[in-house]
């Protein structure tokens, strides 16, 4: 036995490797390869839905970090023709780094409005999520918080709740308050809420709310599709109550609008198959998948004349900021530099 | 130290004359290099032009995720020490009801991966979960405020999550140790009078010193690597902070600073203790081995025992495990409607090829500098095995760029010379995901497999050789058979370690390719851990097997204990 002990290793290791090698990467005609930051179960069935349409198949890749290192090592032979992100922040990135190339299409051109998609095609947004204030339906009276500036005011002592403040959609924020009102107002500002959070930051948006509902804190931040995804969840009926105890507060009404971000799409420099490409992207502004956006995730579609979901209609409608969200991506690396600044998680 | 450590065989004993350019010298620097090639390209990454991050980090959060990295580290450094090391001692030297069943189960934690444990931990534990509910209906309290609890989302959490999970290192090393170790010095501890707990104190631990660091060493790289729980948690560790540079900052280099500083730092910790045992050789003196009756435990000692083994695997197994098999029951029907066996597949595949892979490797490696006790070649392989200090996105990284540069260097190559074109050949590839795991692991098969064979005294190799075995026959009939327990232990905990890898296997993969960790993440991330709760349990379940056999297997690579000899 012990004789063969090396051969019979290397005899297992090489069937392996056979195996590992004999599943390599597709990128045939009739195909269009995907790198996405969105969740595969989130994307599915659109994604089958395009399929079914057109014939053509998509392969994807589920990959939040290092998506732009990747297309960057693998350069013009990358196999991905597109890609998608959660974030305008990941999309002006990737942008920035010349690894995406500018597309025309009369129908996106017709379905998204122009704040929504770079001027050149570089990037497209799919679709739309503000990020509001959950208030606590009694300990909050009517007025008291309408504003982002709210959270940092000396009434609200002891009283918000937020996620890190290093989490993209955290950091967005601030970079939309330092676009509208410079960097001292907006460091005032993350000062202000830090003195005001009820606890360290913590968790997932869901969880702010929660919190709220337990008496942590009064106050929360999040995005609006966490209150359809918990008002509709029949897995977990507790995080009903949750939503049930707060009120949805669309800041800034009086002013500049709701901060909103964008999921977005871009086609890769690289793209093999630039038609496909586009075709997919075309069909998610189409009005049948931003249908099943705006039902399946309780986001807000960007083509204009989509129903929106009855929950998220309910929540009625809101001014959201206008400011080119590109500006806003640029000043992401001064916000997250401001949240160490006032060490905003500690 | 006890005189029992000094089987010093004079220096150079072991040289067996061997040019340069033989097979396995040159092998073993090859195989090296290559491992070194992602590590030096996360190099190549810091080097690149990019903002400065160094004096902001400094100004503001530098010293607290120093500081609260080094906490972390004491603490979970701590935590397993006294975990791992006493109930290996234990179960390898006392005897006492459950010892046989303690043996494999206290691996068992192993199995689960850290960033689920912290998110059961998190649903138990925190105010709306069932522990303070009970605790609020006891005492009649309504609102938070009226009562103290730990916080379960803190530094103490992270230390005891990551503690829970990492101890069985600790345990697996050291018990492999004790039990290597000659009954004779036990014997000699005894015959001078000394108990279990003073032959512990005084022989069992510092003979079985090299195994014990060798496992804080891979507990403390599992701590500097946690990016989940931590994340979770919003523990501020260094690692995070190398994450916040790189995706928030949109600044690689800058992580990649962050990250080669870590590893220097972890570089001088781990020569430190090398350079403080320099001169002390572990091999042992005599090859009399017997089954030693052990200590029979008896009265509070037993039960003191007995609690020390249970309440470990408890928080670390039973009650996690016993919480996802609770959802995964509710959720069963999103579980099983996806390619769940596909994903099943593609981990147990991965991981198998990345074990057996690393296990050969690591004994190529371990054995080519055993040959030829070279300084260079010392070198190669310690930088080869650099690879598990590197927060593993960020080595990820290293492998894009090493891949990438391979793949569009030969595709140039073949443009330019025959116009055509090979496209990415590993970029993107299975291969390309084992390549990581192999760079990533193979401190972890090298180490194990080094340290036993670090104890086999160089005279066996000349007795071999005299006797007309040459190097590769040695290895096979000498060798092989006496670090069969060390090979068991490294496969074992690279197949487990592959099982729960994350960032190398998402970063790295092909299109539509996922294992059951990357499953569960797309959920995790969400933090809707209970539609990924069968694929959790299922990392966990396919990590036991492995466990248990090895657990079982190590019993019997006992010296001196032949098969059922101690039924």
């Amino acid at each position: 036995m012990k004789n063969s002990y090396v051969s019979r290793l290397a005899i297992f290791c090489a069937i392996l490797i056979a195996t590992a090698m004999s599943s390599g990467t597709a990128s045939a005609a009739g195909e269009v390869n995907l790198y996405s930051e969105r969740q595969p179960f989130l994307m599915a069935p659109l994604l089958d839905a395009f399929s079914k349409e057109t014939g053509i198949k998509v392969n994807m890749v589920y990959i939040k970090k290092g998506m732009l290192e990747r297309l960057k090592a693998e350069g013009m032979n990358s196999p991905a023709d597109m890609v998608l992100t959660a974030d305008i922040g990941n999309l002006n990135n990737l942008v920035t780094a010349g690894l995406m190339q500018p597309t025309r299409s009369d129908k996106l051109s017709a379905n998204i409005p122009a704040n929504l998609r770079h001027p050149d095609g570089l990037w497209y947004g799919l679709t739309t999520r503000a990020r509001i204030i959950y208030a606590h339906k009694d300990r909050v009276k009517p007025g008291e918080v309408t504003r982002y500036e709210d959270l940092a005011a000396p009434h609200m002592k002891g009283r918000v709740c937020t996620r890190s403040g290093k989490h993209v959609y955290n950091v967005s924020l601030l970079a939309s308050i330092i676009d509208a009102k410079g960097e001292a107002k907006a460091t005032e500002w993350a000062k202000g809420v830090k003195a005001n959070l009820a606890r360290k930051p913590q968790g997932n948006d869901r969880a702010q709310v929660k919190a709220v509902f337990q008496g942590e804190c009064d106050v929360a931040i999040g995005n609006t599709y966490y209150m359809g995804k918990m008002q509709t969840n029949e897995k977990k009926p507790e995080q009903k109550q949750w939503a049930a105890a707060v009120n949805l507060i669309f800041p800034n009404q009086s002013d500049r609008g709701a901060h909103v971000n964008v999921s977005g799409a871009a086609v890769t420099k690289s793209a093999k198959n630039k038609d496909n490409a586009i075709r997919l992207v075309e069909f998610l502004t189409s009005d049948a998948a931003q249908k099943i956006y705006a039902e399946g995730n309780f986001e807000y579609p960007v083509k204009k004349g989509v129903a929106l979901h009855p929950l998220v209609a309910s929540w009625g409608t809101f001014k959201s900021d206008k400011a080119m969200l590109s500006n806003v991506a640029a000043q992401r690396k001064l916000a997250t530099r401001i949240m160490d600044r006032v060490r905003f998680d500690n | 130290m006890t005189a029992t450590t000094t089987a010093k065989m004079a220096d150079g004993a072991n040289r067996v004359s061997l040019s340069w350019f033989n097979g396995w010298t040159i092998g073993t620097v090859l195989v090296a290099m290559i491992a070194v090639l992602p590590i030096a390209a996360v190099v190549y990454i810091s080097m690149t032009p990019s903002d400065d991050i160094w004096q902001h980090l400094v100004d503001t959060v530098l010293g607290l995720y120093i500081s609260t990295t080094l906490y972390l580290m004491i603490g979970v450094g701590l935590g397993t020490l006294v975990i791992g090391v006493s109930t290996a001692w234990l179960v390898s030297m006392c005897r006492f009801p459950g010892k046989r069943i303690f043996e494999w189960a206290l691996l068992l934690p192993m199995a689960m991966p850290a960033y689920v444990i912290a998110y059961l931990y998190t649903d138990i534990l925190e105010y709306a979960g069932p522990v303070q509910a009970m605790l609020r209906d006891i005492f009649g309290w309504t609102t938070k405020r009226e009562y103290w609890f730990p916080e379960i989302r803190s530094l103490g959490g992270a230390i005891s999550m990551l503690t829970l999970v990492l101890y069985p290192y600790v345990y697996l090393l050291s018990r492999a140790a004790f039990m290597e170790q000659s009954v004779c010095v036990l014997e000699a501890s005894r015959v001078l009078g000394r108990g279990p707990v003073r032959s512990f104190f005084s022989v069992a631990l510092p003979l079985a010193r090299p195994s014990i660091i060798i496992g804080i060493s891979l507990v403390l790289m599992e701590t500097l690597n946690d990016f989940g729980t931590v994340d979770f948690f919003a523990v501020s560790t260094f690692t995070l902070g190398i994450y916040d540079v790189w995706l928030n900052m949109n600044n690689v280099a800058g992580a990649a600073q962050l990250a080669l500083v870590l590893l220097a730092f972890v570089s001088v910790l781990v020569l430190s203790e090398r350079f403080a045992r320099r001169k002390k050789k572990f091999h042992h003196t005599t090859t009399t081995y017997r089954a030693l009756p052990g200590y029979l435990l008896q009265g509070r000692a037993k039960t003191l025992a007995i609690l020390a083994c249970a309440l470990p695997v408890l928080f670390g197994f039973v009650l996690p495990a016993g919480v996802l098999a609770s959802y995964s029951v509710i959720h069963f029907d999103v579980a099983m409607n996806t390619d769940f066996l596909d994903h099943a597949f593609n981990s147990l595949m991965l991981s198998s090829l990345a074990a057996g892979l690393a296990v050969a490797i690591g004994i190529f490696m371990a054995y080519g500098v055993r040959l030829r006790n070279e300084r260079l070649l010392k070198v190669m392989v310690r930088l080869a095995s650099l690879g598990y200090a590197i927060p593993g996105a960020v080595l990820a990284v290293g492998v894009l760029v090493t891949l990438g540069t391979i793949d569009n260097g030969i595709d140039g190559f073949m443009r330019q010379t025959f116009n055509i074109s090979t496209g990415l050949l590993l970029s993107g590839t299975i291969a390309a995901v084992t390549f990581g795991y192999l760079v990533r692991f193979l401190a972890l098969s090298f180490g194990s497999i080094e340290a036993s064979l670090g104890k086999i005294t160089p005279s066996m190799d000349g007795a071999a050789r005299s006797l007309g075995h040459g190097a590769f026959s040695t290895l096979q009939k000498v060798h092989l058979p006496m670090i069969r327990g060390a090979i068991l232990t490294a496969s074992m905990m690279v197949f487990v370690d592959c099982m729960k890898e994350l960032p190398l296997t998402v970063i790295l993969r092909p299109f539509n390719f996922h294992t059951l960790a990357t499953f569960v993440h797309q959920y995790a991330s969400d933090e809707q851990l209970g539609e990924a709760s069968l694929a959790a349990l299922s990392i966990v379940g396919f990590g036991i097997l492995p466990v248990i056999i090895l657990s079982l297997a190590i019993s019997r690579s006992r010296p001196g204990h032949e098969q059922g000899d101690e039924a």
